[in-house]
Order: C-alpha cells, then structure tokens, then sequence
C-alpha cells in the first residue's frame, strides 16, 4: 500500500527521526520505500533517508509490499502523526 | 620562542608539553583492484564492520554517561555503519574486483558528497559524520585503530586542526590541560567542552599544527588567546608565578563564595546576582548568590514577533523562582525602549530615545501588556519570595499609577481564588536624578529602592552612555553620583527600608568599599563577580 504524508516536524527528517523510520521499517518483513520528488530509497537504509533532505513541510511517500505492509503503515502513520516525538 | 595568537576560551593559563592530535589520511586509490576471493573479502568487512560497531558502542555508552544529547549522534553513526543499502553497495564493489578499501571509500565517500552538497546546514553537516563512519571502518580494516584522546601519555596540551565529539568522546578528562585548534571559535564544540572542564583553550590559532611538534613546551594564556611556543626561561617563570596566584585566589574564592558577605564591624552585606534569562540562575547558585536582585525580563520579549504570553511568562518566573527556594528574587518590570526594541509594540520613533517613552513609561501607556506580566510575577510569587520592581521612575505619580494596576490586577486573582503572596513587596529604580533628590517622599510609596547606577550615570552627565565619545563623562563614582546615592540610602533608612544596588558599580572592586561605607544594604551583579565581592566585603 501507498501513502502520503507532509513532515511537519521542525528540521523535517534529521537523523533521529531517519533513525526512528529505520527502526520501525526493521520490524517488518515487507519492503519498505520512501519516496520524495520521484526519487525512491529503502526505507530500512538511514543514508538513503537522509540523501532525499526531507525538509519541514516536504511531501513524502510511503509504499509497504508484503504481508505485513499494512500493520507497518500504520505504525508509520503514528510516527509522521506524532513528529517523531519531538514536540 | 614562538607567539601565535587565537581566540581565547574559557579560563585561565596553561602550561604543558604539547600533544599533537594530527594524523594523516591514508592515501586511498579508490579504483584500486586486487585479487583477493570474494568470500575471503567479504569475512574481512563483515568482521571489521563488528568491530567498528563495537567501537562506536563504547563511544556511545562513555557519552551517554556526561550527556545523553551528545550522544545521540553515535546511534546515527551506528545505523551508518550498518546500512544495509550501503553494505550491498560496498560488496558488489568488492565482487567486481576493487579492493576492500577502494570500495568502503567509494561507496560512503559518494554518500558523503550527496549530502555535502545540500543547501540545508543540517544536512550538509552529516557529511562530517559519514565520512567519520567510513574512516573509522578502512582504519579498522587495516588494524590501524584511530588515534586516541582517551590516555594521554602525560599531562599535555592538545593541539590539533580540530576536534569533533568522535574525537574527545573518550578524552583522558584527568591529563588534559588545554586544547589549542587552527579552527573553531567560541561556540565551536571545542569551546564548549573547554568550559565544561573548566581548562583554557585556543581557537583558531592557524598554522599551529605545522609550528608544534610532540612535546614541545607551551604556553597557553586564554586572556590574550596567546600560545607561546618553548618560552625562554623568564617567561616561563613569569607565568608560572601568574599561575600560582590564580590558583591561590581561586581556592581563596571557592572557600568564601557560599558564606556570607559580614565586614569586621559586623555588617551583613547581601550579595545578590542579576540574570537576564533563567539559565542564568543555575550559575547564579553557583556562584553564591544569595538572591536575584534584577531579574532583567527583556529577554521575553525580545527576538520575537509578539508578546510572550501570561503562561510563558508565568513558567520562566516560577522556574527561577524555584530554583532560589525561598529566597528573595526582585523581578524588574519590562524595561523596554532607549537602546533596546521591539518592534510588534509599534512605538512612536524618538528623537531622543533614551529621554522618551521608555520602561515604566510605556508600561502605564500600554496597560494590557503590562497587565499580563503584572498577572503572571503576582501568580509566581505563590512559588517563591518575589519582589516587583519598577524601572524609570521619576515622580511619585507614576508609582501610584503602576500601584493602582497591580491593585486591580490582585483583586482579579483574588476573585478567581488564584494564589499569590498577598504580602508581596514594591519597590523602583532610582536610575533618574529626580528620583533621588526626592528619595525621602518616594519612599513612602514603596518598600525598597534599588539603584541603577548606569542610567543614574547617565541622566547625572547627560551623556548618551552608548556614544564612545563621551566615555570621559561616564563617572558613576564622582562626588555628584556619590550624593545622589547617599539621599537614596539615607531617605530609606530613615523609613527604617533598605536599599539597593544594581547598576555595574555595584561589582566594582573598587567601588563596594565606598558603597558598604555610604550604608547599601544589597549589591546585586553579574554572577561571575559575586565571590570576588564576598571577599571584598570579609576584609573590610
């Protein structure tokens, strides 16, 4: 499944919240990708995260495939939802 | 002997031999093939990856220990180190014939460059920390550990171009004397920690890598940001004496500076900080203070594109408030116009801005904003012992005035049953000549006064205190200021209240023996002078 979300938290995605999606990306078998501006990276590689200089109010997207897709765009929901906890 | 000048951080002299923390990147040919097994390859990454892991963990664990924010960072170098996109990368390098070296370099040196070239600081800054992962790992591959700061072979200075968090994360905290780097400033990291350790240090000594070598003697005096390099004999000992009486005044301090300030004769002499941002307690307490006696609250205000409101204030009250437990802390109204603006208030333009509608003056124009922050100290006090202050005052018209708002404004919490200290003191700055030739009829309107002994200057010369050209007329200790003082302390007494003092005079050495003298009750300063003070007043 695809979703799209817009990064609202303050320096968009440093490296504690690439982290944090890395993390969370880890716990699911599924492949996992964000994407930004056409350029896809696995979501499981923190400097993939990183290259794409998520800023704050960027647009990105999310695609999970496999069986446990769903369960994990959920958690990331809850992530993007919670700005990573920062605020 | 060699001179080269920096920036000066932190405090005090230094002298040690020198560590040179410099080493030079291995040439790496990134094509570089060799023709090793695949497999054979591949055992020696993924072991030498486990040890640079390893390594990085015990980076993280002694960070963590001093602060768990600056070790965050060794996490993200963790998830560096094990990308598993970055990993795949490396080992079809491998597989393609390159060596390992070439291909870890590569592979992270092209990662490195993405980010390099990013527009946002942030981004851009990881580079540093890619290329710190990626060197740590070919380091360890060739069993050629980094060069460590974590044993000092003696007790040393260190020298080096600079220093990143990964490179004084384990520093020998016991054998380090002073840092001194060809780059950084006074907010660079190395600064930072200088200051936490309470060393000196030399930012931005250019060259001085190439002109030290191992062992070299040095001098390092942070006042001047002055290195000097194998001092000859007489400068050596001329520092080693400066050495000694800092040394001896320091411990001299340290014994004195929580005690109370009492001279021979018996008089208690309260010594009490400014602080213009609630940081500042914290050092405040430390430094001895026995109190807040201005709590400057421009820094609300300030930098900012509207009013801060009556929670924020309320929370930054009570946080100092709390912080000196009880004891007394003077909150001086907003004090804003003359040199400082804000611009969402939207002033009239003044000719003469520090002759306009400044502090209590716009205060009692603009009676919402100065309602709020009445609101907000009043609600504090049920957290501590506040005293209200009001800045500028030069009739007793515009304290009944003030008075009257913090009336209604009392009566308002006494309404909506919100707790305050109903007991709560008044005072002013006498920081206007006319307020201290009529000292002994204000007084009655108020509870304390405090002296602001720069505007007093100031408005006694009628100098513009910012304008260079009149620093000959800035002479808060000449007989004219000494009597206005004198009516000040004089016209309180006689109400059996005291006064105060807030202006810079009042951390002068050379002033507090006049001001105990003339009968102050309270110096108040910035912290960092409060026990050079305490012991003024002992010896008296």
């Amino acid at each position: 499944m695809k979703k799209e979300f817009v990064i609202q938290n303050k320096v968009g995605l440093h490296a504690r919240p690439a982290a944090l999606i890395v993390q969370t990306a880890n716990k699911f078998k599924s492949d996992i990708t964000v994407e930004k501006d056409g350029e896809k990276v696995n979501a499981k590689s923190i400097l993939g995260i990183l290259s794409l200089g998520v800023e704050k109010g960027a647009r990105i997207v999310i695609e999970t495939k496999g069986e446990d897709g769903k369960k994990a765009m959920y958690e990331f929901e809850g992530l993007i939802e919670d700005k990573f906890g920062e605020e | 002997m060699k001179n080269i000048h920096g920036i000066g951080v932190s405090n005090g002299i230094a002298i040690g031999k020198s560590y040179l923390y410099v080493f030079k990147d291995a040439h790496i040919n990134v094509n570089k093939k060799d023709s090793l097994v695949y497999e054979e390859k591949k055992r020696i990454l993924e072991k030498a990856i486990k040890k640079t892991e390893a390594e990085i963990k015990i980076l993280y664990e002694k960070t963590k220990k001093r602060s768990k924010k600056e070790a965050e960072i060794f996490q993200a170098h963790l998830l560096f180190l094990k990308d598993p996109v970055t990993i795949e990368e490396i080992k079809k390098l491998i597989e393609q014939g390159f060596s390992i070296i070439a291909s870890v370099s590569k592979t992270f040196e092209e990662k490195a460059d993405v980010m390099e070239k990013m527009e946002n600081t942030y981004f851009k800054e990881r580079a540093k920390d890619i290329r710190d992962v990626s060197e740590r790992l070919i380091r360890s591959i060739l069993h050629k550990p980094k060069p460590s700061l974590s044993s000092l072979p003696f007790p040393a200075i260190v020298v080096a171009r600079d220093l990143t968090p990964s490179d004084t994360a384990s520093l020998d905290r016991n054998n380090v004397l002073g840092f001194i780097t060809e780059v950084g400033g006074k907010t660079s990291h190395t600064a930072i920690l200088a200051e936490a350790l309470g060393i000196p240090a030399v930012m931005g000594a250019e060259g001085i890598v190439d002109m030290v070598k191992d062992n070299n003697v040095l001098i390092l005096d942070e006042k001047d940001g002055q290195v000097i390099i194998e001092p000859d004999e007489d400068t050596l000992k001329n520092y080693k004496e400066k050495i000694k009486e800092i040394e001896k005044e320091k411990k001299e301090l340290e014994k004195i500076k929580y005690l109370d300030a009492v001279t021979k004769e018996g008089k208690r002499i309260e010594i009490s900080a400014n602080i213009g941002k609630t940081e500042d307690a914290d050092i405040a307490v430390k430094e001895g203070a026995e109190g807040v006696g201005l709590f400057r609250t421009e820094f609300l205000f300030l930098g900012r594109v509207t009013p801060p409101t009556e929670e924020e204030q309320f929370e930054a009250y009570k946080t100092v408030l709390e912080k000196f437990k009880g004891k007394s802390v003077v909150i001086r109204t907003l004090d804003i116009g003359g040199d400082k603006q804000i611009p969402y208030l939207n002033l009239d333009k003044e000719l003469n801005p520090f002759l306009g509608v400044r502090a209590i003056r716009i205060c009692l124009r603009r009676k919402e904003l100065f309602k709020v922050q009445l609101r907000s100290i009043l609600r504090a006090s049920a957290y501590g012992k506040v005293r209200i202050m009001y800045p500028m005052i030069a009739v007793k018209e515009e304290i009944e005035q003030a008075n009257e708002i913090l009336e209604q404004v009392k009566q308002e919490l006494i309404e909506t049953n919100i707790p305050f200290d109903k007991n709560i003191e008044v005072g002013i700055m006498v920081e206007i000549p006319s307020s201290a030739l009529n000292a002994t009829e204000l007084i009655d309107y108020v509870d304390f006064f405090s002296i602001g002994t720069n505007d007093l200057t100031q408005y006694t010369f009628a100098i513009d205190r910012t304008n260079q050209n009149l620093n000959y007329l800035y002479k808060p200790l000449h007989p004219a200021m000494l009597r206005l003082i004198k009516m000040t302390i004089d016209a309180s007494h006689k109400k059996g209240k005291r006064t105060g003092m807030c202006g810079e005079l009042a951390g002068d050495p050379e002033a507090i023996p006049k001001l105990v003298e003339m009968g102050i009750d309270e110096l108040s300063m910035s912290p960092s002078k409060i026990p050079e003070a305490k012991k003024i007043i002992r010896n008296l």
